[in-house]
C-alpha cells in the first residue's frame, strides 16, 4: 500500500480538512462568545480599566454666627495623590515624590492603606499643599506618572479658638469608619466633622462630591482629563447659621479669667438659643486642618487641663446652692410653702439630725428666715429642714419630671448625663437597704451628696424659672428643639417672688459685689466642694428680673466661691442687654471675697460636739 | 508579468494576510503613551521586502535541489541551536532565555524558526523514500529522532512554544504519510499522560485507558511495553518536571487553568487580551481605536498578542475575516499537498500547512485562553524577522511546488 496514491492523499486531506473546520470552529464560537455574547461586559471592564474616577472634594457649608458673620469658612487649598496600577509601582512612585513633598514613613503607610482599600483611586498623599508645592510638582509631571494634583477646599476657622467648643473641627475619616461604612459618600481623605456643630451638622455640612474621569494606561499614567462629559460637579454642603453671636462670644472669652477652668453660657431663655458658650481652656481648631500632627494631637487630648472638653456639657459639678432653687420651687409647686414661709427651727448655724450635726456655711447663724430671705442667704439650716419637709422620694421624683436627670439635649455631639439618683432604690443598691438613713435628703437639698449636674443642665433650669411660664425651650445653637414639655408648675406670681428673691441675691445677698447699678439682675452663686482642691465656683443669673431676656450660667473650677465669678456674669449681662459701653459696677471685679456658702460636712455628735462648736468655731477634727 | 503556474490564489492570501498584519502592527505601535514599538512596522515592511526576496529566490529552487540539500540545512540547524544554547541571548518579553544568534551585539536571528523548516524538509526527505508508511513503533524511531534533536535543543533554551510547535510538525508529517491513527495515539499517549498526572483520578483512567487500547490493537510485545511504561514513567515524573520548569512557565500553565488566580500577575496577560477581545464587540472598536491597545493593556500586543489588538479594533467581523484567510491558506496548501508530483514535495508542502496550522491555533487560542500562553508568533502578523522569513520561504517553496505539479515539463 503506497501511501504516495492519489486516493489515500485525498482521504487523509479530507480528514485534515475536517479537524481544521472543527479547530476552526472551535476557535469562532469562542471568539463569538468572548466578542459577542459576553462583549458588554468586557466593555465595562475596558472602560473601567482605562478610567479612574478622581473625586472632586465638596465644599463644606459655612458656619455663621447670627450675624452671618463667618465663624467656619473653606480657603483654597490643593491636595496631592498618586495613581498607581499596582502596591509595588505606587511604593515606588512615593519613593521618588516623598523628598518633594517630605512624606514620613507613616505618611507612606496611610497612602499605602488607602490605595489597598480603592485601588481605582489616587491615594492621598498630602491635603495641604502650598502653591509653590504644587508648582515645583506640575514642573516635574513628566517623570511622575500617575500625579493627581487638584484643588482642595480647606477648612479654616477665622475666630481660631474663640468658639472652638461650638464650632467643633473636622479631621480626615479614619480607617474604621471607612470600614464600618457609616459615613455616606466615604472615601479616602474625606474630612468629617469630629466635635461641635462640624459633628453635630455633619451631614448637612458635607456637600457631595463631585467626579472627574481620568485615563490612564496600564502603567497608571493619567494620559488626559477623560471627554465624554462626564464631569460631575461637587455640590457645596449646606452652609448653617447659628444663633452664636461672635461679638458676645469675644466678650465672654475675654472676661473669662486667664487660665482659669470653667464654661460660660448665655441664652435667651424665650427661644432656648444659645448666644455664646465658651469652655475654657480652648484650642485652636485650625490646628487639625491637613492632618494632626500626633504630637500636637497627644499635647491636646494629655493636657492636664483637657482643652478638647466642653465643660458647658462635658464636665458635672456638684450644683451647691444653685440647687436650693430647684428644692425651693418643687416644694412651692407642691404646696408645701411659700416665699414667706417659715420653717420650724430658725438658723443658729446648723441642725441636728439624728445623731449628726448638718452645719450651716454660716457659724452664726441666719436665724428666722422666710423662704424668700433663705434663698437670699442661701440658709443651709432652712433648706435642711424643707428638703426633710418635701420628703425624699418627692425630691427624686421631681428631680427626674423637671429634667435634672437628662441632658439639657443642646444640639452638640457628646453631651454627658448628670448624675442624679433615680429612686431610693439607688441607695439601697449603693449602701445596702440599711446602710444609709434619711440624712441623704439634708445633702440632696443643698445641692451636695449623689448630685453633680452639667452647666447646660442648670441653665436650662434657671431658664424656666426666667420665663413667665415657667418652661423652658431645649437650648440649642442651630436648629430648635421640640418645644417644652416640663414646666416648674408654679403661677406667674410664685415664679415673680422667686426671681424677687435672686434679685435680693445679686442686689444684698451672697453675690451683693456684683451688683450692675442699672440693671435689675437676679441669680444664685454656688461653691461646689471639691475634693481634689479648691472649691468649684457656681453663678447662674438672669436679667432684667421682672421680664428676662438673658439667662447667663457659669462655672469656673478651683475659684473658691460663685462670688467670685458673679461680677464676670454681671458684666456679659450687662454687655449683651445694654450694648458695648459698660456701665460700671457697684464694686470692683474680683476682689470681693464672700464668706464660703456651701455647708461643711455634717459632723457626728458626741457629748460635747455642740459645746466644742460654739466654743471653738470647727468641729474637733476627725 | 506574472511567472507561468504560479499559484495566484495562494499569493493573494498571504499578501492579504501579510497587508492585514503589517496594519494591525502599525496599529499596535500607535499608544497615547509613545513607545519603542510606535515604528516597528518599519522594520516590519523591512523584513516583508527582504523575505519577499528570499522568497522569489527560492522560488526558483527546484524540490530536486531542496531535497538534495535538505541534510545540509538540517545539519546547519542543529549546529545553529547548539551555538544558540552556547552563546545565545535573550530579548524581548523572553529575555531570560536563550534563543538568539547574535553576532558583536547584534542579533541575527532565531535558529529555531529556521529548524522548524529544517525539521519539515529532513522529515520530508526521510518519508518521502519509504514506500510504505511507518507501521510499527520502532519505525517511527528515525522521524521521532529527526525532530526530537531539535524539540530538545529548543526546549532547552528554554522554548516551551516552538518545542511545541516541532510535536505538531511531527505528527501532521505523520499523518500525512499514512502513519495509522492508532499509532500516532500510542505515539501520543506519554504527552497526555504527562498533562493528566497533575490529577491522579483522571491519570489513573487514562492508564486503564491506555491498557485496554494496547490490548485490542495488539502492537508487537515490546512496543506495547514502552509505551505503556512510558505512560507510567510520565506519570511518575511529572511532577518532577514541573519542578524543573521556569517559574514563568509554570506561572503561564497556571494562569492558563485560571486566570483570576492572581490578576495582577500572571493572568494578567490573558484576561487583559480577553477583555481587549470581548469589547471589541462585534465589529470592533474601528482601526487604530482599541483602548486596551492605545493605553498600554495589552502585553506583547505586537508580537504574541498582535491578534487581540486585531479583535478589539476589528471586532467579531474581523476576526471571522482573518480565520478565513489562514483557513484559506492551510486549504490551498493542503491541495497543493495532495496534487504534488513527488512525495517529498508533497509531505514538505503539508509539514509546512501543519507548521502554520500549530502557529495560529497556538497563538489564537492563547489570546482568548484555550490555549497556554508560550510566546509563539503569529505568522504573517507578529513582529519577528526570522519567522517572517521562515514563513516567506516556506509559502515560497509550496509555490514551487504548486507550480511543478500544473506544468510539469517547464520545471527546471
Amino acid at each position: 500500500m503506497n501511501w504516495f496514491h492519489a486516493h489515500q492523499l485525498a482521504r487523509r486531506a479530507r480528514l485534515a480538512q475536517g479537524l481544521l473546520w472543527l479547530v476552526g470552529t472551535v476557535l469562532l464560537i469562542a471568539f463569538f462568545r468572548v466578542q459577542v455574547l459576553s462583549s458588554s461586559r468586557y466593555r465595562v471592564r475596558s472602560e473601567l480599566n482605562r478610567m479612574r474616577s478622581v473625586p472632586i472634594p465638596a465644599p463644606r457649608g459655612l458656619i455663621t454666627d447670627r450675624n452671618g458673620v463667618v465663624l467656619a469658612e473653606n480657603e483654597p487649598g490643593y491636595s496631592v495623590g498618586l495613581l498607581a496600577p499596582s502596591v509595588d509601582s505606587l511604593r515606588a512612585s512615593i519613593k521618588r515624590i516623598a523628598p518633594l513633598l517630605r512624606l514620613s514613613a507613616r505618611d507612606a503607610e496611610d497612602a499605602e492603606r488607602a490605595f489597598r482599600r480603592t485601588p481605582y483611586r489616587p491615594a492621598p498623599l498630602r491635603r495641604d499643599a502650598s502653591f509653590d508645592l504644587v508648582s515645583a510638582l506640575e514642573e516635574r509631571r513628566v517623570v511622575m506618572p500617575g500625579l493627581v494634583i487638584q484643588a482642595e477646599p480647606r477648612r479654616r476657622y477665622p475666630f481660631g479658638s474663640l468658639a472652638a467648643h461650638v464650632v467643633g473641627y473636622v479631621a480626615e475619616i479614619t480607617e474604621q469608619e471607612l470600614g464600618a461604612g457609616t459615613v455616606s459618600g466615604a472615601r479616602p481623605g474625606l474630612l468629617v466633622g469630629r466635635d461641635g456643630l462640624e459633628r453635630e451638622y455633619d451631614d448637612r455640612l458635607r456637600g457631595k462630591d463631585g467626579e472627574r474621569f481620568l485615563e490612564v494606561d496600564a502603567l497608571g499614567r493619567s494620559v488626559r482629563e477623560a471627554e465624554m462629559g462626564q464631569r460631575l460637579e461637587p455640590e457645596q454642603g449646606e452652609s448653617i447659621r447659628t444663633t452664636i453671636d461672635i461679638d458676645l462670644q469675644r466678650y465672654v472669652a475675654e472676661s473669662f479669667p486667664e487660665g482659669m477652668r470653667g464654661a460660660v453660657m448665655v441664652m435667651d431663655p424665650a427661644t432656648g438659643e444659645m448666644l455664646a458658650l465658651y469652655s475654657s481652656p480652648a484650642y485652636d481648631p485650625n490646628t487639625f486642618i491637613g492632618g494632626v500632627d500626633p504630637e500636637v494631637w497627644s499635647r491636646l487630648s494629655q493636657a492636664a487641663d483637657f482643652p478638647l472638653l466642653n465643660r458647658a456639657i462635658q464636665a458635672r459639678y456638684p450644683p451647691a446652692s444653685p440647687w436650693k432653687l430647684v428644692v425651693a420651687a418643687m416644694a412651692m409647686h407642691r404646696g408645701l410653702v411659700d416665699l414667706g414661709s417659715h420653717m420650724p427651727i430658725p438658723c443658729r448655724g446648723g441642725l441636728q439630725y439624728y445623731n449628726r450635726y448638718f452645719r450651716c456655711w454660716k457659724l452664726q447663724g441666719h436665724g428666722d428666715l422666710t423662704l424668700a430671705e433663705a434663698i437670699q442667704y442661701s440658709c443651709d439650716v432652712y433648706f435642711y429642714q424643707l428638703g426633710l419637709k418635701l420628703q425624699l422620694n418627692h425630691l427624686l421624683a421631681d428631680a427626674s419630671h423637671l429634667g435634672l436627670r437628662d441632658r439639657s439635649g443642646i444640639d452638640l455631639p457628646n453631651e454627658i448625663r448628670p448624675l442624679f439618683p433615680a429612686s431610693t432604690e439607688y441607695y439601697n443598691q449603693r449602701y445596702g437597704p440599711r446602710g444609709w438613713t434619711n440624712a441623704v435628703t439634708l445633702n440632696l437639698a443643698i445641692g451636695q451628696g449623689e448630685n453633680s449636674q452639667t452647666l447646660a443642665n442648670m441653665v436650662a433650669f434657671y431658664t424656666m424659672l426666667a420665663n413667665p411660664d415657667g418652661r423652658a425651650p431645649a437650648p440649642h445653637l442651630v436648629v430648635a428643639g421640640d418645644p417644652p414639655t416640663r414646666s416648674l408648675g408654679l403661677s406667674p406670681v410664685q415664679l415673680a417672688g422667686l426671681r424677687e428673691a435672686l434679685v435680693e441675691v445679686v442686689e444684698s445677698g451672697t453675690a451683693v459685689g456684683a451688683r450692675v447699678a442699672e440693671l435689675r439682675i437676679g441669680g444664685k452663686t454656688g461653691t461646689a466642694q471639691n475634693a481634689h482642691g479648691a472649691d468649684h465656683g457656681w453663678f447662674i443669673a438672669f436679667a432684667p428680673a421682672d421680664s428676662p431676656r438673658v439667662v447667663v450660667g457659669a462655672v469656673v473650677e478651683f475659684a473658691e466661691h460663685g462670688s467670685r465669678i458673679a461680677p464676670m456674669v454681671n458684666r456679659i449681662i450687662a454687655r449683651h442687654l445694654l450694648g458695648p459701653t459698660l456701665p460700671p459696677l457697684t464694686a470692683a471685679d474680683y476682689q470681693v471675697v464672700l464668706p464660703d456658702d456651701s455647708a461643711p460636712e455634717p459632723v457626728p455628735i458626741l457629748p460635747d460636739t455642740i459645746g466644742r462648736i460654739i466654743r471653738d468655731g470647727s468641729p474637733r477634727p476627725r | 508579468m506574472a511567472p507561468r503556474g504560479l499559484d495566484s490564489r495562494t499569493l493573494l492570501t498571504v499578501g492579504a494576510l501579510a497587508a492585514l498584519g503589517l496594519a494591525t502592527l502599525y496599529s499596535a505601535g500607535q499608544t497615547d503613551v509613545p513607545t519603542e514599538i510606535a515604528d516597528i512596522w518599519q522594520k516590519q515592511l523591512g523584513w516583508i521586502v527582504l523575505a519577499t526576496a528570499a522568497g522569489a529566490v527560492v522560488y526558483r529552487v527546484s524540490p530536486r535541489l531542496l531535497e538534495w540539500a535538505t541534510p545540509f540545512v538540517y545539519g546547519l540547524a542543529v549546529v545553529l541551536l547548539i551555538l544558540t544554547l552556547l552563546v545565545g541571548t535573550g530579548a524581548g518579553t523572553a529575555a531570560g532565555t536563550r534563543s538568539w544568534l547574535a553576532f558583536g551585539g547584534t542579533r541575527i536571528g532565531q535558529p529555531a524558526e529556521l529548524a522548524k523548516l529544517a525539521t519539515i524538509l529532513m522529515l520530508a526527505r526521510h518519508l518521502a523514500g519509504r514506500r510504505r508508511p511507518p507501521q510499527t513503533l520502532v519505525e517511527l524511531l528515525p522521524a521521532c529522532v529527526i525532530v526530537g534533536v531539535p524539540f530538545l535543543l529548543v526546549g532547552l533554551q528554554p522554548d516551551l512554544g516552538s518545542a511545541i510547535v516541532f510535536l505538531g510538525i511531527l505528527f501532521a508529517v505523520l499523518f500525512w504519510v499514512g502513519v495509522p491513527l492508532r499509532l500516532l495515539v500510542l505515539l501520543g499517549s506519554p504527552v497526555i499522560s504527562l498533562l493528566l498526572a497533575f490529577s491522579t483520578w483522571s491519570w489513573g483512567i487514562w492508564i486503564v485507558a491506555i491498557t485496554l487500547v494496547l490490548l485490542w490493537a495488539r502492537p508487537y510485545v515490546v512496543e506495547g511495553l514502552v509505551v505503556w511504561l512510558g505512560n507510567v514513567l510520565m506519570g511518575t515524573i511529572a511532577l518532577e518536571l514541573w519542578r524543573g520548569l521556569a517559574p514563568y512557565q509554570q506561572n503561564r500553565l497556571l494562569s492558563f487553568l485560571n486566570p483570576e488566580i492572581d490578576p495582577r500577575a500572571t493572568g494578567w496577560n490573558i484576561i487583559q487580551s480577553k477583555v481587549a477581545i470581548g469589547s471589541g464587540g462585534l465589529l470592533g472598536k474601528g482601526f487604530l481605536e482599541g483602548t486596551q491597545k492605545a493605553l498600554a493593556f495589552l502585553p506583547a500586543q505586537h508580537t504574541d498578542f498582535i491578534f487581540s489588538v486585531l479583535a478589539e479594533e476589528l471586532g467579531f467581523l474581523g476576526v471571522v475575516v482573518t480565520l478565513a484567510l489562514f483557513a484559506a491558506l492551510l486549504l490551498l496548501l493542503m491541495r497543493i499537498a495532495r496534487e504534488a508530483m513527488d512525495p517529498f514535495s508533497s509531505v514538505l508542502v503539508f509539514g509546512i500547512a501543519g507548521l502554520l496550522f500549530t502557529h495560529v491555533v497556538e497563538n489564537v487560542g492563547m489570546t482568548i485562553g484555550l490555549m497556554p500562553i508560550t510566546g509563539i508568533p503569529l505568522p504573517f502578523f507578529s513582529y519577528g524577522g526570522s519567522f517572517l522569513l521562515v514563513s516567506f520561504v516556506a509559502v515560497a517553496m509550496s509555490l514551487r511546488v504548486a507550480r511543478e505539479a500544473r506544468s510539469p515539463y517547464t520545471g527546471t
